[in-house]
C-alpha cells in the first residue's frame, strides 16, 4: 500500500515510530496529485513548496501531527486566497484564520491545498463551480456531488488523508455517499463556524472528510469546542470520541424513518440499505420503524430559510472591501449592481433573489416566518423519535452519483436529491455517512446514521462497528 | 398565495444585482416553479407552534466581557481593497 | 390660523465602552484610519459578532435613569441596506423587542436655553415621553473628497443606543431642554461622552405642523446634519415657520429629508421620502437571546449614580442652598461631588457653594481634573464660620489658594491673618482706643452713633485688620455705657 492510500490512525502510528517522515508522506501525496488531479480536479490550489516547508516544522507529537489535510475554499486561512469557487472573491486574500484551521495547526497538521466546491456551497454536484468541474473519482463523467465535491472527490481519489468540508443541507454528507468516502456533519454548534464564509448562519457546519469512520473521530476532536469568537457554538464539552468507537451495537435502538424509503430512492440504493439494517439486526440492534412525519416539508423549509440567511449574508460581496469591483465607471449603486451581476453565478443569483423575496415586504409571514415554525415542528419530529431510539438510519442520498450535466437545467430537480440530509441541518442534529455498497454500474453508495444532538459518539460507535464489518473501505477508485 | 406575483426585476434591485433581460426572464420561471412547490407550507397545521419572536430552544446570555481583542493592521484592512489610499477604502464619491 | 409644531427627536448616543459592539476592537474616537478593525467589523467573509457585555449593561443603566421599563429577556435582528459605509450591508439591531420601552426625560428649567428659562415652557415641568431604547451597531465612517469618497471603519461596530421620543415637545426651545438632559444623565451615568463634535451623540429631528387644537399630526420632514444642541434649536427655528407658511398658504407638505445648513440658516431638500425602505427584519440568526432578568439588570442598578435633580434636591434639603447654587453644583457630576467631597470636612454648605461657585469657577478649573483638594473648602469655610478670620479676609485666602495650592490653614498661618479673638487682647486694644479717642467717645455718648467707627478703626488697625468687626463692636459698645 503506498502512503496516500492510508489512514490518519495508521499514519500518526508510522509518524511517531519514526519509520515515516512528515516529508515523505507529504511528497507521496504530491505526486500522487499531480498523477490523478487533471483528470479528478479535487483541488483549485495546490502549494507544494509550502506543503513541504510545513512538512519540516510540523509537530509530531501532536494529534494530527504530520497529516496533510485538504480545506474546502470557503473556509478562511491567513495568507491564501479563499475564493469560495466564485469569481466576486478571486484574488480575496484571507488575513485571518478560521478557528478550525487554528486548531487544525495547532494539532500539527499540514495544510495541502484549496479545493473546489459549488459557489458559495450552493449546489449538490460541484457544476455550479464558476472556475471548473470536479469529477467523480470512480466515473470521470459523473458528477461527485455538492457542494464539498472537491473535499470529497480528493478523499476518495487518496490525494488527501482527510479534508474539510462544510454542509448546510447535505453538502459533506451526500458528495460523501457518492464518492465511497466517511463523512460527518457535526451538530449544530459543535464545530466554530468563525472564519467558514456564511451560507446559511443556522445551518451551516464544517466537518470532516475521512476514509474511515476512525480517522473521522480523530478530525472531530481536533475540531470540536465551543469558539469565543463564535456565540452560537455551543458551551458543550468535548469527550473522547474514540472512545466509542469499540463499544458494540448490541442493544442499539436504531430508528428507520419510512418517509425516507419511498419511491424516490434508487432501486441499488434501497437494496443497499436493506443489507445494511439486516446486518445491524443481525449484531443485536434493535430496529424500529419509525415516522418523521413532517419530512415531506423539508426541502421547502430549508429552500426558504437557507435563501433568507444567505440572501443576507452574501449582501457584503459588493466591490468595496474586497473581491471583484466592476471596471465599469460609476456611483456606488452602478458599483454594487455590476459588480455582483459580473461576479456570482446563475445558482446564486438564482438563491439570493429568492431570499430576498421570502423575506420582503409583504410576503415575509408566508414565507420566512411560516418556514420557521414548521421547522419547529421537523426538529419535534426528530426529538420525539430519539425519545425511543438512539440513532436513525437512512440513505443519505436517493441515488448514486447521476452524469455531468444531467440535472442542470432544472434547479429544482437538484433541489429534490437533497431530501434525505436536508432535515438533519433544518432541527441542528448531527450525521454521518458511510460507505455500504456499490450500485449495478460501480458507483458507491452511502447509509447515513442520524444522532441526537452532541452525540455523534453514538454515531461513530454505530459506524465503526458496521465499517469492520465490511470491506467497504477496501476499495479505490482506478485511474 | 400567486407564486406568480415575484417581479424578479423588482426583487433584484432590492437585491443590488444588475439582470439581463433574458436573465430575469429565466429566473422568473424557475423561481416561480420553486415557489409553487414551497407552497405546500401553507397547508401545515402550525397551530402546535407558540408565537415566539424567539426561538425557545436556543441558550441565552453567551456574553463577551469588555476586553481588548487583536485588531488588524491598517494595511491588512486595505489589502484586498479594489481601490485605496492612505490606508482608506476608496469608492466613488458617495452622494448623501 | 395659529398653528404649533409637533416634534419627536431620534438621538443616537455611542456608549462608553473599551471594545466594540460585536468584537474586540477598541472603542475610540480619533486613532489612526483603519487600526481599529478586524475581520467582524470590516465584514470580512467568514467573520461573526460576539455581543459586548458592558455595552448590555450599560445601555439598561440608561434605560433605569431613564424610566423606562427593562425587557426581561430581548435579542438582535438583522436590518438590510446597501451602502458603502455598511460594512456588511445590514445592520445588527434590535427591532421588535428592545431592551427599553418607555420612560421619559423631565424638562426642568436649567436644561433650557438661559434666553427662554424664565418663559412658561420653561417652567412648565414638561415630561417627554420615550417609546424606546435599543441597541446596535455604528457605521463606518467616509470622507468625501472631490471625486471620491474614502471609508475609515473604525467607527464601525461602535455600539450605539438607539433613544426614540414620542412626538411631545411643540418648541425649539423644549427640544434643546430635551437632549440637554439628555446628555447630561448620559455623562453623569458614565453611559457616554455624548459629545456631538466627536459624533457621540447625534440627532435626527421629525417636525410637522397643524393648526392647534387639531388631534392629526401634519406632514413630518426628517431633518438631518444637526450638529450640536443648539443647532436643533436654530434648525427648527427655521423649519417650523417654514411649514406653517407653506400650509397657511394653502400648500402641502411631502414627506421629505431636509438637510441642516447652519453656516446658510436654512433647511435644504435631501430627498423624497416615497416608499419606505423595505429593511427585511429577521432575527439575528449568529446572537443569541439575551435575558435580563438573571444578573445583567442587577448589575446595572448597582450602576447608577444619584441623577441630577436627585442631587439638587438633596443639596437645598440638606445644604440649604438656592435653586440657583443647587442647580449649578448638580449640573455635573464631578463638581456634584466634589462638593459633597467638601462637606465632609465642614457643615458649612451655603459658604463652601458660594466659594465654589462665585470664586473658584470663575477660575475655570478643569472639572476632570480639580487643582484643589475639596477639603481645603471645608478647611476654609470653617475658619470663617467659627470667626477665626473674616469673609473679607477669606477672599484673600482663596486667592491665594488658587495659585498656591496651599491649604487655607497654611495660608492663614503664614500670613498670619488668624483674626485676634483673644478677648482679653481685644479688650486691651478697646481700652486703648477708648483712651487714644475722647473726642469720638464723648461724640458717641451725646447721641452720635457713628463716632464708633472711629474706635472701631482704631483698633482694626491694632489688629491689622485681624480682629472680627462684630466682635470688637460690642466690647466697644459695652465700655461705652
Amino acid at each position: 500500500m503506498s502512503l496516500y492510500q492510508e489512514t490518519i490512525a495508521s499514519l500518526r502510528r508510522k509518524l511517531t515510530a519514526k519509520e515515516i517522515s512528515p516529508t515523505e508522506l507529504v511528497q507521496s501525496l504530491l505526486q500522487r496529485i499531480e498523477s490523478v488531479d487533471p483528470k479528478v480536479n479535487g483541488y483549485l490550489r495546490v502549494d507544494s513548496e509550502k506543503a513541504l516547508a510545513q512538512a519540516k516544522n510540523c509537530d509530531l507529537s501532536k494529534p494530527l501531527g504530520g497529516i496533510p489535510i485538504a480545506i474546502k475554499d470557503n473556509i478562511n486561512e491567513k495568507g491564501e486566497e479563499c475564493t469560495c469557487a466564485s469569481q466576486i472573491l478571486v484574488g480575496y486574500q484571507a488575513p485571518y484564520d478560521a478557528t478550525v484551521i487554528r486548531k487544525l495547526k495547532e494539532a500539527g497538521a499540514i495544510l495541502l491545498g484549496r479545493t473546489n466546491m459549488d459557489e458559495f456551497a450552493m449546489g449538490s454536484s460541484t457544476e455550479h463551480s464558476s472556475f471548473k468541474k470536479t469529477s467523480n473519482p470512480w466515473k470521470l463523467d459523473h458528477i461527485p456531488g455538492g457542494s464539498s465535491g472537491g473535499s470529497a472527490a480528493v478523499v476518495a481519489a487518496d490525494e488527501a488523508i482527510a479534508s474539510l468540508g462544510s454542509d448546510t443541507g447535505g453538502s459533506i454528507r451526500q458528495p460523501a455517499a457518492l464518492c465511497g468516502c466517511v463523512g460527518l456533519k457535526p451538530t449544530y454548534g459543535r464545530v466554530s463556524r468563525y472564519g467558514l464564509v456564511a451560507f446559511a448562519s443556522s445551518l451551516d457546519q464544517i466537518g470532516p472528510f475521512t476514509k474511515t469512520v476512525e480517522d473521522s473521530a480523530l478530525m472531530l476532536q481536533a475540531i470540536a469546542g465551543q469558539d469565543h469568537y463564535e456565540n452560537t457554538s455551543r458551551p458543550v464539552a468535548v469527550p473522547d470520541y474514540t472512545a466509542s468507537l469499540q463499544q458494540p451495537v448490541k442493544g442499539l435502538r436504531i430508528g428507520i424513518p419510512k418517509e425516507y424509503f419511498g419511491e424516490g430512492i434508487d432501486h441499488d440504493v434501497a437494496d443497499a440499505l436493506q443489507k445494511s439494517i439486516a446486518w445491524y439486526q443481525s449484531q443485536g440492534a434493535i430496529i424500529k420503524e419509525i415516522s418523521l412525519p413532517h419530512t415531506h416539508a423539508a426541502i421547502a423549509v430549508y429552500y426558504i430559510i437557507a435563501t433568507a440567511e444567505a440572501s443576507a449574508n452574501l449582501a457584503r460581496f459588493d466591490g468595496v472591501r474586497y473581491g471583484h469591483r466592476t471596471s465599469t465607471v460609476g456611483d456606488p449603486l452602478t458599483i454594487y449592481r455590476k459588480s455582483r451581476a459580473e461576479g456570482f453565478g446563475p445558482e446564486v443569483k438564482r438563491r439570493i433573489i429568492l431570499g430576498t423575496y421570502v423575506l420582503s415586504s409583504g410576503y415575509a409571514d408566508a414565507y420566512y416566518n411560516r418556514a420557521q415554525k414548521v421547522r419547529q415542528l421537523l426538529r419535534r419530529d426528530f426529538v420525539t423519535a430519539f425519545q425511543e431510539c438512539d440513532v436513525l438510519l437512512t440513505p443519505t442520498s436517493p441515488t448514486p452519483a447521476f452524469k455531468a450535466g444531467e440535472k442542470m437545467n432544472d434547479p429544482l430537480k437538484m433541489y429534490l436529491a437533497d431530501i434525505c440530509t436536508i432535515a438533519v441541518n433544518l432541527a441542528e442534529v448531527c450525521g454521518i455517512s458511510i460507505p455500504c455498497g456499490f450500485s449495478s454500474n460501480q458507483l458507491p453508495i452511502g447509509l447515513q446514521l442520524i444522532g441526537p444532538h452532541f452525540q455523534e459518539g453514538t454515531l461513530f460507535r454505530a459506524a465503526h462497528a458496521y465499517e469492520q464489518a465490511h470491506e467497504w473501505v477496501k476499495r479505490h477508485p482506478q485511474f | 398565495m400567486n407564486s406568480n406575483s415575484i417581479d424578479v426585476a423588482y426583487v433584484a434591485g432590492l437585491a443590488r444585482l444588475e439582470l439581463t433581460q433574458a436573465e430575469t426572464e429565466t429566473f422568473q420561471k424557475q423561481i416561480s416553479s420553486i415557489l409553487d412547490y414551497v407552497e405546500a407550507l401553507q397547508r401545515i397545521d402550525v397551530s402546535s407552534v407558540a408565537d415566539n419572536p424567539i426561538d425557545p430552544n436556543l441558550p441565552t446570555n453567551v456574553l463577551r466581557p469588555d476586553e481588548l481583542r487583536p485588531s488588524l493592521t491598517a494595511q491588512d484592512v486595505v489589502r484586498n481593497a479594489p481601490k485605496s489610499a492612505n490606508n482608506l477604502v476608496i469608492m466613488p464619491k458617495i452622494v448623501e | 390660523m395659529p398653528y404649533e409644531a409637533v416634534i419627536g427627536l431620534e438621538v443616537h448616543v455611542q456608549v462608553k465602552t473599551n471594545t466594540k459592539m460585536f468584537c474586540g476592537c477598541k472603542n475610540e474616537y480619533g486613532g489612526e484610519v483603519n487600526t481599529h478593525v478586524c475581520p467582524v467589523c470590516l465584514g470580512l467573509p467568514g467573520a461573526l459578532p460576539t455581543p459586548n457585555e458592558q455595552a448590555i449593561v450599560k445601555t439598561i443603566a440608561a434605560g433605569l435613569m431613564l424610566g423606562c421599563d427593562i425587557a426581561p429577556i430581548c435579542k438582535f435582528d438583522r436590518k438590510h441596506y446597501f451602502y458603502p459605509d455598511m460594512p456588511k450591508n445590514y445592520q445588527i439591531t434590535q427591532f421588535d423587542l428592545p431592551l427599553c420601552l418607555n420612560g421619559g426625560v423631565l424638562l426642568e428649567k436649567f436644561s433650557f436655553p438661559k434666553d427662554v428659562q424664565k418663559e412658561e415652557q420653561a417652567l412648565a415641568g414638561k415630561k417627554v415621553r420615550l417609546t424606546r431604547i435599543h441597541l446596535e451597531e455604528d457605521v463606518a465612517k467616509s470622507f468625501h473628497f472631490e471625486d471620491q469618497s474614502g471609508i475609515d471603519f473604525n467607527r464601525a461596530g461602535t455600539p450605539l443606543m438607539e433613544i426614540v421620543s414620542e412626538a411631545d415637545m411643540a418648541t425649539p426651545e423644549e427640544a434643546f431642554a430635551y437632549l440637554t438632559t439628555l446628555r447630561q444623565i448620559m455623562v453623569y451615568g458614565d453611559i457616554s461622552d455624548a459629545d456631538m463634535e466627536k459624533g457621540q451623540m447625534r440627532c435626527d429631528v421629525n417636525v410637522s405642523v397643524r393648526p392647534v387644537g387639531q388631534k392629526e399630526f401634519g406632514t413630518k420632514c426628517e431633518l438631518k446634519n444637526l450638529n450640536s444642541i443648539s443647532g436643533v434649536r436654530r434648525a427648527l427655528q427655521y423649519e417650523i415657520p417654514r411649514q406653517i407658511e407653506v400650509v397657511s398658504k394653502g400648500g402641502i407638505i411631502r414627506q421629505e429629508t431636509r438637510r441642516w445648513d447652519d453656516a446658510a440658516g436654512q433647511t435644504f431638500l435631501m430627498r423624497i421620502k416615497e416608499n419606505a425602505n423595505d429593511y427585511r427584519y429577521f432575527p439575528e440568526p449568529d446572537l443569541l437571546p439575551v435575558r435580563t432578568d438573571c444578573g445583567l439588570k442587577a448589575e446595572a442598578e448597582t450602576m447608577i449614580p444619584e441623577l441630577p435633580s436627585q442631587k439638587k434636591a438633596r443639596f437645598m434639603q440638606t445644604y440649604g442652598l438656592s435653586d440657583y447654587q443647587a442647580e449649578v453644583l448638580a449640573q455635573e457630576r464631578p463638581l456634584a461631588d466634589y462638593y459633597d467631597e467638601a462637606l465632609k470636612t465642614s457643615i458649612q454648605g451655603v459658604l463652601i457653594a458660594n466659594y465654589i461657585i462665585n470664586d473658584f469657577l470663575a477660575t475655570n478649573p478643569d472639572l476632570t481634573n480639580l487643582p484643589i483638594p475639596a477639603s481645603h473648602f471645608g478647611e476654609l469655610a470653617e475658619l470663617v464660620g467659627s470667626a477665626k478670620i473674616n469673609s473679607k479676609q477669606a477672599k484673600e485666602v482663596l486667592l491665594e489658594m488658587f495659585s498656591s495650592h496651599q491649604s487655607p490653614l497654611s495660608i492663614v498661618q503664614e500670613k498670619g491673618l488668624e483674626q485676634v479673638t483673644d478677648l482679653a487682647e481685644l479688650e486691651i486694644f478697646c481700652d486703648e482706643a477708648l483712651a487714644a479717642n475722647e473726642r469720638s467717645v464723648a461724640d458717641y455718648k451725646s447721641g452720635k452713633m457713628g463716632a464708633i467707627n472711629a474706635l472701631k478703626g482704631y483698633v482694626m488697625k491694632k489688629t491689622k485688620g485681624q480682629a472680627n468687626p462684630g466682635v470688637i463692636d460690642e466690647i466697644l459698645k459695652r465700655k461705652l455705657i
